[in-house]
């Protein structure tokens, strides 16, 4: 059978994916918030998971305004990196996992989540940052990745519930199927920052973390913060941490930190990352 | 599900008032479906720049290329100007707006300082020093509200 063994969260600053590119990690402006991600490097090498679940979502590189799907899953065999208007990053291309992908599309069609299915997409700096941050610089990515695009742009964006929700339909869908895999699933975005019109810049230190504070635990308060909240607490690009809440939603009833970093600032935007592991709740016999 | 559970039901009731609420926050424009509309031809144009070959056919001539697009001149001039305030508010989205910053080689938050009251040095400052505050950017009717009071107080002093 196969498991979410754990869930990771993470900012995708496309300027993070310049400095790994750039050799710039180490610098005095970079280094503080790569040295937060060295433990979760050590960490996945022992891991090893064999597919991550990306929840991300594309930011008008392989969707335009054509067709906006609310929740889109990648089944394909393999994607490359985007052009995002300075030529693709020299990453390596991403392997996607189809059969799996494919049975949780099913799964989660019949769950009543009604996915839209890719099968051909390029990936922009949303699914690739957070590889580079995760995993360094290999020649080839070490796990399979299945792409699970959110649209967190075109309002209305899907709510904190029905993310919640949808992260506890991929973790029944991941449940039933045969093949023993070890599956992680990471939420990526945010956290706080506003990258339009006069209020750009805006930064909430106090309310990040206390939204990395309800991820923890048993508590699912963070899926009932309306849009409103986000926007006007974290700026307009804010929103994009309902992605972390399918992450969350993924995990069960109770979750259990084993790691956790937050830095401002890294460009426009607040950097804050969590590594959580699911607590399996003891069953009670009949 | 666990709104039966007693959970509060956060699906807003009415569209209107959800959308309602978008305006009142300060020097922000939510990506709202009428802005989506009205914004759909800047918005595929900026797109396009994804593609090398047409990058350089821009560069060649920029108002050549813009004039391939159905885009109204106001929006024409506000590209050519790069003036992304006014773009915003012809229904331009950021994410789509950054593949013509980017084609400019200008740094995604250099490009972004330029929509505020800032100078780029200055809003650079800014982020490094913690970022701008929400304190006071929430809400236009509480700032409005806040100034009201603040203008009484002084009545009575």
């Amino acid at each position: 059978m196969a498991r979410i063994t754990a869930g990771v969260g993470s900012s995708h600053v496309p300027l993070l994916g310049v400095a790994v590119d750039q050799g710039k990690s180490n610098d005095d402006y970079f280094g503080p918030i790569f040295a937060g991600y060295e433990w979760t490097r050590q960490w996945e090498k022992e891991q090893k998971p064999d597919v991550i679940i990306l929840v991300y979502n594309d930011h008008a590189s392989a969707f335009d305004m054509k067709i906006v799907p609310t929740f889109a899953i990648g089944c394909g065999e393999s994607y490359k990196p985007a052009d995002e208007g300075w030529g693709p990053r020299q990453v390596p291309d991403v392997e996607g996992h189809p059969d799996l992908a494919w049975h949780i599309a099913q799964s989660l069609i019949l769950d009543e989540f009604d996915m839209t299915i890719i099968n051909e997409m390029d990936v922009d700096h949303g699914l690739t940052v957070p590889l580079s941050m995760m995993f360094g610089q290999p020649e080839q990515w070490t796990a399979k990745v299945i792409p699970l695009a959110v649209n967190v742009v075109t309002y209305p964006v899907p709510s904190g519930n029905r993310c919640w929700a949808l992260g506890e339909a991929i973790k029944r869908a991941v449940e039933s199927f045969p093949e023993d895999l070890n599956v992680q699933i990471w939420g990526t975005g945010g956290m706080s920052h506003q990258l339009q019109g006069k209020r750009a810049g805006l930064l909430n230190r106090a309310w990040d973390n206390k939204f990395l504070d309800l991820l923890i635990g048993e508590t699912d308060e963070a899926r009932w913060i309306p849009h409103i909240e986000y926007l006007r607490e974290t700026g307009s690009e804010g929103i994009e941490m309902v992605m972390w809440l399918i992450m969350r939603g993924a995990l069960g009833d109770k979750t259990r930190m084993l790691h956790r970093h937050y830095h401002i600032p890294c460009s426009n935007t607040a950097i804050g990352h969590i590594v959580l592991e699911p607590v399996e709740q003891e069953t009670v016999p009949a | 599900m666990t709104i039966d559970k007693g959970k509060p039901d956060a699906r807003p009731r009415d569209i209107h008032e959800y959308l309602a609420e978008f305006d009142d926050i300060p020097g922000t424009r939510v990506y709202t479906a009428a802005r989506a509309r009205k914004g759909y031809h800047i918005n595929q144009f900026a797109m396009s720049l994804m593609k090398a070959e047409n990058r350089e056919r821009f560069k060649a001539n920029e108002r050549a290329y813009l004039d391939e697009w159905k885009i109204s001149e106001e929006a024409k001039q506000a590209l050519l100007a790069r003036d992304y305030n006014t773009l915003l508010d012809m229904g331009g989205n950021i994410y789509f707006l950054s593949k013509l910053f980017s084609s400019d080689g200008l740094p995604f938050a250099e490009a972004v300082s330029t929509m505020t009251d800032l100078t780029w040095p200055e809003y650079r400052q800014m982020m490094l020093d913690g970022g701008r505050s929400p304190e006071g950017n929430r809400s236009i009717k509480e700032n409005l509200a806040a100034a009201a009071r603040a203008q009484e107080t002084g009545k009575d002093n």
